[in-house]
């Protein structure tokens, strides 16, 4: 019983990631068509402003010392600050490019963004103590459960409750489900666009650097790999969830993550080493029998 | 009385002309038809006429303002609306929001926006539908709304395009007593555009018959019906015109 627990915890934990990293990459391709490869690096870099003030080689932990209610606002503004800046300088250019040329565009952003980490802090992680009080284990049925798996749990409900409340409920969330299902439809009804797509950039960032804080404090460290692998594993939820969905991108981010740790602990212990490669042949198999998702979302734009 | 005109419009791109020279106008509370076979151009007037399309010649007008080279979200906070081909709602979206981003686009309150809107659902007879997911009802209604978001902030002129495309007769009477409330109700100038000519016939006058582009004749329905040029445009040659095409239509 508590062995099951344990995995169901790992899953909704994991898939907590995957899917809080579809949703900001689904929030933008929904209003733009843009597939934003920079995602992953928004994540590294809300992590490294841990140790903001201090910026170079041998930086010690500065902002992440902060009283959690100080520091969790912080870290968000980061992420959403960074994204709102790569809308204005980067993508606005690129409104009415091909989606192939702002996929490009994203990955340059990307690179830019991780050699700027590289150039201050080097590619040697950095360890980060980061709310030290959440890996102690709390007891669940039985489990010892790590604090941090249900805050993890607990923190990607809320966000999800409250962005689908903030979609439903505010003129904003309105004039944003209308662009990302029809975004010209939308612009020639009134809609501001610009508003639109930078709160879909702001939320994006904010949700990236929420994983940021989640990453920190599962791993102790600070890596500018780190939101590579989310950011992969997130797009292929996207993906599957139908690129442009929101629910879909959320259900998909968790079915990955559950396939993730199941496989992990069902699979032969020789085949454990290849269980990323057992999970991408589940995606090619679900690609093959649903191409446009689980839900599909709009993937092409409407003549007028 | 302020019309909404066309002025010669004329759209050109690489050698073909879609429009040459149109001239339309539409008061409030008419309801004007516009009839034509398919590539007529009747799809690109409406597009002119509510900024979708800019003219590559003449002019459009509202009063005295004139609309050609404004967005189209300007000229529908003006006062010239419209519906599209196939209906293009928000389908994922509940049907009471499809209206109410229409209003917040027109720079309506959010409050404002859906007391107006629910007002309007009654209105066009869908009240009851409000909740709905818009993707998931008959077309009939999918129509409906349609029409309840283009007459939302209460439009001085409303362009339906082919609001009644795959309708059956009882169907199309529904949409006719619909389309004559517009007008008597609200006072709104209606350009009908349709090809099912007998409900233009039934509906509008003067009705206008476009061709390659060209006006090719406007009058009463009985001078339309009467016309050989417009029966030459619908039959490819006069001498057919005992083919009772206009007739079978009604």
């Amino acid at each position: 019983m508590s062995a099951i627990l344990q995995i169901l915890f790992d899953a909704l934990s994991l898939g907590s990631l995957y899917a809080l990293g579809a949703l900001g990459i689904a929030l933008i391709f929904g209003v733009m068509r843009l597939v934003n490869f920079a995602h992953g690096d928004v994540i590294a870099f809300s992590i490294f402003a841990l140790l903001w003030p201090s910026v170079d080689v041998v930086a010690r932990v500065g902002a992440g010392n902060l009283p959690w209610f100080l520091l969790i606002p912080f870290v968000l503004a980061v992420g959403a600050g960074l994204s709102v800046l790569a809308e204005l300088t980067v993508f606005r250019r690129f409104r009415n490019a091909s989606p192939a040329t702002m996929m490009i565009a994203s990955f340059a952003l990307g690179f830019v963004i991780r050699y700027f980490l590289l150039m201050l802090y080097s590619s040697r992680p950095k360890s980060i103590s980061l709310l030290p009080a959440l890996s102690q284990p709390v007891e669940i049925l039985g489990a010892r459960i790590p604090l941090l798996q249900v805050i993890t749990i607990l923190a990607t409900v809320a966000i999800l409750f409250g962005l689908t409340s903030f979609l439903r409920r505010t003129r904003f969330g309105l004039e944003m489900r209308a662009a990302a299902e029809n975004f010209t439809m939308a612009r020639m009804l009134g809609v501001r666009a610009n508003r639109v797509i930078m709160g879909a950039f702001a939320l994006s960032g904010a949700l990236a650097a929420a994983i940021g804080l989640i990453l920190g404090s599962q791993t102790g460290t600070a890596d500018i790999q780190m939101g590579a692998n989310v950011m992969l594993m997130a797009f292929i939820a996207t993906v599957i969830g139908g690129l442009g969905s929101l629910p879909g991108a959320v259900i998909a981010g968790f079915l990955l993550g559950a396939a993730s740790v199941v496989m992990q602990v069902t699979l032969p212990i020789d085949a454990r080493p290849f269980r990323d490669a057992f999970v991408y042949g589940a995606v090619i198999a679900i690609l093959i029998v649903r191409p446009q998702g689980l839900l599909s979302g709009r993937g092409t734009k409407e003549r007028v | 009385m302020q019309r909404l005109g066309a002025d010669k419009v004329t759209v050109a791109f690489e050698g073909l002309t879609a429009l040459s020279e149109v001239d339309l106008e539409v008061s409030p509370g008419q309801i004007v038809g516009l009839i034509g076979p398919n590539g007529a151009g009747k799809t690109t007037l409406v597009n002119v006429l509510t900024g979708f399309q800019a003219p590559t010649g003449g002019a459009v007008s509202l009063g005295g303002t004139v609309l050609s080279g404004l967005k189209p979200h300007e000229i529908r906070r003006q006062g010239v609306a419209r519906t599209f081909q196939g209906g293009r709602l928000f389908r994922d979206l509940p049907v009471i929001d499809n209206l109410e981003v229409t209003g917040i686009g027109l720079g309506q309150s959010r409050r404002a926006a859906i007391a107006e809107a629910e007002r309007m659902l009654d209105w066009v007879g869908i009240g009851a539908l409000a909740d709905r997911i818009a993707g998931t009802l008959p077309y009939t209604d999918e129509r409906r709304v349609a029409i309840g978001r283009a007459l939302m902030g209460k439009p001085a002129f409303v362009l339906l395009d082919e609001p009644a495309a795959g309708m059956s007769a009882a169907e199309a009477a529904d949409l006719a007593a619909l389309i004559r409330r517009i007008a008597g109700e609200m006072g709104c100038g209606v350009l009908l555009i349709e090809h099912n000519v007998g409900l233009v016939l039934d509906l509008c006058d003067p009705i206008a018959v476009l061709d390659s582009g060209a006006i090719i004749e406007t009058g009463a329905p009985a001078a339309i019906r009467a016309s050989e040029k417009v029966r030459h445009a619908y039959m490819g040659t006069a001498a057919d015109s005992d083919l009772p095409v206009l007739e079978v239509m009604e």
